[in-house]
């Protein structure tokens, strides 16, 4: 049970954005930008890669669910992939370029600080530019903030692969903004 | 020197800020209304409480210092006394709902699992309300990304605190939305 009064017809990070719109508009904004804007190299499907494997190190299962369907959705419709990156992205078929983003998102989930200058290197050896080192890395702290809010306010996290499915397509497809946030899958949801 | 060229000399996350103004607007959008907006039973010196109190948990100097700055600015402290709350805030001469809060904030720092329903029982039981809680969770949870985006790029910070101490009334009249350039 969720640790505040939420609107219990709406799961994860949904339920707190229908419960405090004022904070869900720029939280929105934030994951437009990050995830689904155009970007000058990396792909939707990588940066929701990113988004999808913090979330898993932070163990929270609804960012985890959502952003694996969303990147599986933009990666050709290849969950096996995303499940593989989650698990071992070492040798997952992916390039060296996102296996070294992929490492330091995963310094960033453990603090800041335990970014070094040999990660950032190694990137760079790969091809990594600075916006996309830039970017991995406030990807990653972003979903140590979402992944906070969503455990942290003990939301309820429905297992239901297909909800998450069918949800991943549509954000994949229409993105983070507020009025495309619309919660008709979540109406369904209940109904199931 | 940072792990990226931001092409500006600006410190901490201003300089991240100005390097990308598409992820900075709703950064601060952010920022402003958790910690600035006075549509809020906490006050601004309660919620920038919060927020350093969580960088120093995440030892993120720039973060602890601008904002333990903007808190005794706000409370009517000096950087000893918001030093003090920091390290032990149950001895410190605060409210016992703040002291709840507090604690919730500092459970959300290791991870959202940590907060128990005892602690948040503790905080109904001192007066806290269900939004207060939510926005101590996402001040919280929003600390623990700008610590770390700050601390991640290796960004520099002014070594002198009184720097932050000088800059805090400015930044109480111009709010988060126009940090960046001044």
């Amino acid at each position: 049970m969720p640790h505040i009064d939420l609107p219990e017809e709406y799961p994860g990070i949904r339920s707190l954005f229908v419960y405090q719109p004022e904070t869900a508009a720029p939280l929105c904004h934030l994951a437009q930008v990050l995830l689904h804007d155009p970007h000058p190299t990396l792909t939707a499907g990588e940066r929701e890669l990113i988004a999808s494997y913090v979330s898993n190190l932070n163990t929270c299962k609804f960012c985890t669910a959502t952003h694996s369907a969303i990147a599986k959705h933009q990666l050709g419709s290849d969950l096996s992939l995303v499940k593989h990156v989650l698990a071992d992205p070492e040798t997952a078929p992916i390039s060296d370029k996102l296996r070294a983003l992929l490492k330091i998102a995963a310094k960033v989930q453990t603090g800041g600080k335990n970014v070094l200058s040999e990660d950032i290197e190694t990137a760079r050896s790969e091809g990594a530019t600075d916006i996309e080192i830039h970017d991995t890395v406030l990807i990653a702290a972003a979903f140590c903030m979402y992944n906070r809010y969503v455990d942290g306010l003990a939301t309820w996290q429905p297992d239901n692969e297909a909800f998450y499915d069918k949800m991943g397509e549509q954000r994949a497809r229409e993105g983070y903004k507020p009025s495309s946030i619309n919660f008709t899958l979540t109406e369904e949801l209940k109904k199931s | 020197m940072a792990h990226i060229e931001l092409n500006n000399d600006l410190p901490g996350i201003r300089g991240l800020m100005a390097y990308r103004p598409e992820t900075e607007a709703p950064l601060n959008f952010l920022a402003e209304i958790l910690l600035r907006d006075d549509n809020n039973t906490l006050s601004r010196g309660e919620r920038e409480l919060i927020g350093a109190y969580v960088s120093y948990l995440n030892d993120c100097f720039f973060c602890q210092n601008v904002h333990g700055a903007m808190a005794g600015h706000y409370l009517g402290c000096n950087v000893d006394e918001i030093d003090r709350i920091k390290q032990d805030f149950q001895t410190a001469e605060l409210d016992d709902k703040m002291k709840a809060l507090l604690s919730i904030a500092a459970s959300v720092q290791k991870g959202g699992k940590n907060v128990t329903s005892e602690q948040i029982e503790n905080a109904r039981e001192n007066g806290a309300t269900d939004v207060e809680i939510h926005d101590t969770v996402l001040i919280a949870a929003a600390f623990c990304m700008f610590n770390r985006y700050v601390d991640g790029l290796a960004t520099w910070a002014p070594a002198d605190r009184q720097f932050y101490i000088n800059r805090a009334p400015q930044r109480a009249v111009e709010g988060y939305q126009s940090s960046v350039y001044k």
